[in-house]
């Protein structure tokens, strides 16, 4: 027991010797490229998108003011994020295909890659080292690492055998390393599983319905839910059982009625989920529908102001956010979940088009396009406690999103 | 891709044949002021078709792109939407005056 054997002690001792000469490196080096002002940490920061002229803004939650503004991201019309495993680092997917990676502490840019010709989103892997992203044109899934963006695996969302591809929509990451995106022109989702490395394992489901226009996963991870344009209801994958197949949701719904012009996608993004009610935006109606989560039947429609885009659960689960389309996007809903009735409603200005919440839920922040600003609410007084300036804000993303599946 | 774009000819020359079309060198009046439908078809347009009209879900806007179109085509997609696709028939929310302002503004590649 005393007797240790003497030479892995020599090796120990000079792996940690050599270990603390990276380290002394490592800060040496970290303390000449960048310099912060303070330390901090990130879980009160959100980084918004400002869509018309191609920058973000850091949102500094709690002091209820912009920390700084990152610009020369490109065509961000249709942009979204997500965080390194740290928080520290936003990828912006911008409509040009362009993927940025911004420092939100330090408000740089710190990589950036032209990846594609035009994109629609993004998804972090669950083990933070591969970054995702949705591409229209050309048609598939290009994946990078997260700490160089250098390009890892090209997935070309073929059509059959090809050539044609289909745009890809609702690309999510999955427990696993899996990534899974549907093909609107091709009605499929594909599960993409990097547990093995960076050359994927592709499972494909075809005939999965007509247009899926945008999926989400639920908090656990288990279930992926895509939205059909095409024609009523919706698909899920259990993702604990995929050999099981797709499964159709909602089939009944809508069927024989005339749905309304749909002048924005809803958007699927996160999952309204409050108790064992999930609640999720109907399509060309101007209702929210209610799913029961361990039946997955509809057990209710919301009659709501107009046509839904986002529907958002505050953290605590009593309420629901709506936000609408054009022409309605003056206002937002608030639904009681238990009474399923509206019991709020808010005008914050023209073209509200995003709503965030904080972690704990004690703040929701809207973005009023065409207002310039994005506003501040105590979502349980319903007041205004900062207005701030922005250019075109659009989509807002909490740092803590850094930390859940599917966002 | 190529099916979606043959159907949108028909389509339109469908309904350039059933619909008369506006003429061309009538005056425009429109009955949005014209920096709310630059606007509008830049943030509202652009939510599918790109904020620059390169396209996103929607086809890119851009003049090359619109050759084949004439004024009283893309008004008509404006109003009546293509069944069948993505695009919805804005007849509700926007006047004839407004579709034509709009089919302008795209062929002009954004000067109008």
């Amino acid at each position: 027991m005393d007797q240790l054997p003497p030479t892995r002690e020599r090796q120990t001792v000079g792996t940690t010797m050599r270990n603390c000469v990276v380290a002394c490196c490592v800060l040496f080096l970290g303390a000449c490229s960048s310099a912060p002002s303070s330390l901090r940490g990130t879980a009160d920061l959100a980084t918004v998108i400002a869509r018309a002229d191609g920058q973000v803004a850091i949102l500094d939650t709690t002091a209820h003011q912009w920390t700084g503004k990152v610009a020369g991201l490109g065509d961000l019309s249709h942009a979204s994020i997500v965080y390194s495993r740290n928080g520290q680092f936003a990828f912006v997917f911008g409509r040009d295909g362009g993927l940025t990676k911004v420092d939100i502490l330090n408000q740089t840019i710190v990589g950036r890659a032209m990846q594609a010709g035009n994109s629609i989103g993004g998804a972090i892997s669950q083990d933070g080292k591969l970054v995702a992203v949705a591409n229209y044109e050309p048609g598939g899934v290009r994946v990078f690492d997260s700490q160089t963006l250098d390009l890892v695996a090209d997935i070309p969302a073929t059509i059959g055998k090809g050539p044609d591809r289909s745009k890809v929509v609702g690309l999510v990451d999955a427990p696993g390393n899996r990534f899974v995106f549907s093909l609107w022109d091709s009605g499929e989702i594909w599960i993409v599983d990097f547990s093995s490395g960076t050359t994927p394992e592709i499972t494909r489901f075809e005939n999965i319905g007509t247009q899926p226009y945008d999926a989400l996963i639920t908090p656990d991870g288990r279930y992926y839910i895509a939205g059909l344009f095409g024609e009523d209801g919706m698909v899920m994958i259990d993702l604990w059982h995929p050999e099981n197949g797709v499964r159709r949701i909602l089939d009944h719904y809508g069927k024989g009625e005339t749905r309304l012009p749909v002048y924005k996608m809803p958007h699927l993004e996160g999952w309204a989920v409050a108790g064992k009610q999930a609640f999720v935006p109907a399509v060309g109606r101007h209702e929210v529908l209610v799913i029961d989560t361990d039946s997955w039947k509809e057990t209710g429609r919301i009659a709501v102001h107009g046509q839904p885009v986002f529907v958002m659960a505050h953290p605590d689960g009593k309420h629901v956010w709506v936000n609408f389309s054009v022409p309605d996007y003056d206002t937002v809903q608030i639904i009681d979940t238990e009474s399923l009735e509206i019991s709020g409603e808010l005008k914050p200005g023209t073209g509200v088009l995003h709503m965030e919440f904080s972690p704990r839920g004690d703040q929701v922040w809207l973005s009023v396009r065409d207002d310039n600003k994005v506003i501040g609410y105590n979502p349980y007084t319903l007041t205004r406690f900062a207005e701030l300036p922005l250019p075109s804000p659009s989509g807002i993303f909490m740092s803590h999103r850094a930390g859940q599946t599917g966002l | 891709m190529r099916k979606q774009h043959k159907y949108m000819l028909l389509a339109t020359l469908g309904w350039s044949l059933a619909i008369p079309a506006p003429s061309q060198s009538q005056e425009i009046v429109h009955d949005k002021a014209p920096a709310q439908l630059e606007r509008m078809v830049r943030q509202d347009c652009g939510s599918c078709h790109g904020m620059t009209f390169k396209g996103g879900l929607g086809s890119p806007l851009l003049p090359e792109n619109l050759i084949a179109y004439s004024i009283d085509d893309l008004t008509t997609i404006i109003l009546d939407g293509l069944p069948g696709t993505a695009m919805p028939p804005w007849r509700a929310v926007v006047s004839q005056r407004d579709a034509i302002w709009m089919a302008q503004y795209l062929k002009q590649g954004g000067n109008n």
